[in-house]
């Protein structure tokens, strides 16, 4: 039977690589931007002029985070999404030559950047996906022999959301500039995806050699709805939206006043405690994996080694338990409260596994065992020995009742007969 | 109170299963626990699927030889919550009133376990076809049992995509051609557009075929 459910419910939410709770502080500031400060920012009166000031003190506060330097830009965009899509599609459609050029960017980017690539290809654009090694990590050396001398972008992400994978951008970037210097060029240019590295990892854009980086707002406690696009001066880009003169006339659309301010704030919040919450977080995922360990056989880490944030995400734990299936586990996990992903197939739209655990060389059986955990700023440890109660129990369960045994040597998982009709 | 998850599929309609759904899910019934397949003692087994493809099925029947009826059916499944509540149905429906004979157990179709469960939601329907494989896998080991090699049957092309009248076979020739992807089958059959709902269950052929004819799955 499946272990007796607790007489008191809790909700373990360790999902927070999908999106996190809005922080009460950020909410609080946000709040007279709705009904009180409702004013144009493009308004020449005073009541638009003040939340025009508003919005400027925001862009500020994020530009000292990213140490950005004059004349670079911070363009607010509808979230992480059209962000990525902004910088793919805005660079390809200004630097092409005669509709073509060559992206490089890799396999186990946001589908955010990688179908904006795929539509480019259609378009008669030539993308080179890098691919990453077992641990999902991409060198600097690969982007070096992949450029050419029509590169008109490359796109790396910060860091992996699902296996959380921390990307070498800095080593990118240098290589990326070396580049640049031997051709005396001005391509490629560098865009980053940090949705996920925002308020974890150091966002300093010039030790990064980043020319485009996207953040969005809603993986780091702000609100939805909300990202920037980090550009760095001198680089053009075509607008996406257009019908207005907003944000330097590349994003056109009334500014979503209470969005940005929250986007600032809670960036201020994350970047200000991040280093004494990656050290606890990096301490908990570790007692929640021993605990795993120790509790369940044949499960197994996907992604780089459980290190510092260097390589890893501090907050994210995917691993495989074999032989059983990750959406039966993740609704029975539900069940008892505890909430997490899966890159299963079953969840997503088609039947195959994620894409970023393919990639990595993972087995198809062991991407459908696949569940991913990812921490945060309210997880504690009796969060965690909640679910090290009740998991452990639902996967014998499952077990149980599985046909499947798999060998924790990869090698050895031949698939049998299949479909006989 | 439990708390449901509010899950809608890409056509706006709830994911929530049925409380049907979530019984048979929660409390699947008649499931051969792993470790007791031998000391069951099945008159016939049948087996489909694959991890590797995300659900594999294995139905284990007991059969009165005079009568040709389920006297038991056991399972054991890997698979999401849809797989594993639409074979407890399965064996539900099969042992039910006495027990199905063969021959009743045969003109089950996916549609009826779907019936029985008040639904699935439409991306999960593919989960409930498994068990109606397994079943007919298990019915022709049983014929093979008792020397019945005439009434092992043999399931001739299925139309997969109703708008492009694409079958199974067809896939399997595209595949043994190169196709990898859904457009490259398109492309192979010369077919304008498999229709979305069709997708997930190509894709699943495609893998199938790769799989038995390359060894590995293609990506």
């Amino acid at each position: 039977m499946f272990p007796t459910k607790p007489e008191n419910k809790r909700v373990i939410y360790l999902d927070h690589a999908a999106t996190t709770a809005t922080d009460e502080e950020v909410f609080e500031v946000m709040r007279p931007y709705f009904s009180e400060h409702f004013g144009n920012p493009s308004a020449l009166y005073s009541i638009g002029r003040e939340v025009k000031d508003a919005v400027d003190k925001a862009r500020r506060s994020i530009s000292n985070i990213l140490a950005i330097q004059g004349g670079d830009s911070i363009i607010f965009t509808g979230g992480g999404t059209e962000s990525d899509n902004m910088a793919i599609f805005g660079i390809a459609y200004k630097h092409s030559k005669n509709g073509k050029g060559h992206i490089v960017t890799t396999k186990i980017e946001h589908h955010a950047v990688l179908h904006p690539c795929e539509r480019l290809e259609k378009e008669g654009f030539d993308i080179t996906y890098l691919e990453p090694n077992e641990a999902g990590l991409v060198t600097e050396k690969q982007v070096k022999e992949s450029l050419r001398e029509d590169t008109i972008l490359v796109s790396v992400m910060y860091a992996n959301n699902e296996m959380g994978a921390v990307e070498p951008i800095a080593d990118i970037g240098r290589e990326i500039l070396k580049w640049r210097k031997n051709n005396n060029t001005k391509y490629p240019y560098f865009h980053t995806d940090a949705c996920q590295a925002a308020g974890v990892l150091d966002l300093n854009v010039e030790k990064l050699h980043v020319d485009l980086m996207t953040i969005n707002g809603s993986k780091m406690y702000g609100p939805k709805g909300i990202g920037i696009l980090y550009k760095r001066r001198g680089v053009s880009i075509q607008p996406l939206i257009i019908g207005g003169a907003q944000e330097m006339k590349l994003r056109a659309g009334t500014e979503n006043v209470p969005s940005i301010i929250g986007f600032a704030r809670a960036l201020e919040l994350v970047n200000e405690h991040r280093k004494k919450e990656n050290a606890r977080l990096i301490e908990l995922r570790q007692y929640f994996f021993n605990g795993l360990e120790k509790r369940i056989d044949k499960i197994q880490i996907n992604g780089p080694e459980l290190g510092n944030e260097t390589v890893r995400l501090p907050n994210n734990l995917n691993v495989s338990i074999l032989d059983i299936e990750g959406e039966a586990l993740l609704l029975y996990l539900d069940e008892y409260g505890i909430v997490c992903s899966t890159g299963s197939a079953c969840t997503a739209e088609s039947l195959d596994p994620s894409h970023v655990l393919l990639a990595c060389g993972l087995p198809y059986e062991y991407a459908h065992g696949s569940l991913r955990f990812t921490l945060g700023k309210t997880t504690t440890k009796e969060d965690i020995d909640y679910v090290l109660e009740y998991l452990p129990g639902i996967v014998e369960k499952l077990r149980e009742m599985s046909p499947v045994k798999l060998s924790t040597n990869k090698k050895n998982n031949t698939h049998p007969k299949y479909l006989q009709r | 109170m439990t708390q449901e998850a509010k899950i809608k599929d890409d056509k706006g309609n709830s994911w929530l299963y049925t409380d049907t759904v979530k019984e048979h899910f929660f409390n699947p019934k008649n499931i051969l626990k792993a470790g007791e397949e031998d000391a069951y003692k099945a008159d016939a087994m049948g087996r489909v699927g694959s991890p590797a493809c995300g659900d594999e099925m294995v139905l284990w029947l007991k059969i009165d030889k005079e009568t040709e009826k389920i006297l038991d059916c056991k399972w054991q499944t890997f698979g999401c919550g849809s797989a594993i509540a639409s074979t407890s149905m399965l064996s539900v429906m099969l042992i039910e009133n006495d027990g199905m004979t063969i021959t009743q157990a045969l003109k089950i179709k996916p549609q009826d376990i779907i019936a029985r469960l008040g639904g699935l939601p439409n991306r999960k329907i593919h989960c409930s076809v498994l068990g109606d494989k397994a079943l007919h896998a298990a019915i022709n080991d049983w014929f093979r049992n008792t020397d019945q090699h005439d009434r092992i049957m043999v399931a001739g092309a299925k139309v997969i995509d109703q708008d492009s009248n694409v079958t199974d076979k067809d896939i399997e020739e595209a595949v043994l051609e190169g196709a990898q992807t859904v457009g490259d089958v398109e492309k192979k059959l010369k077919v304008s557009k498999i229709n979305e709902d069709s997708v997930p269950e190509v894709e699943q052929l495609i893998r199938f075929y790769s799989e038995k004819y390359y060894g590995e799955s293609v990506i």
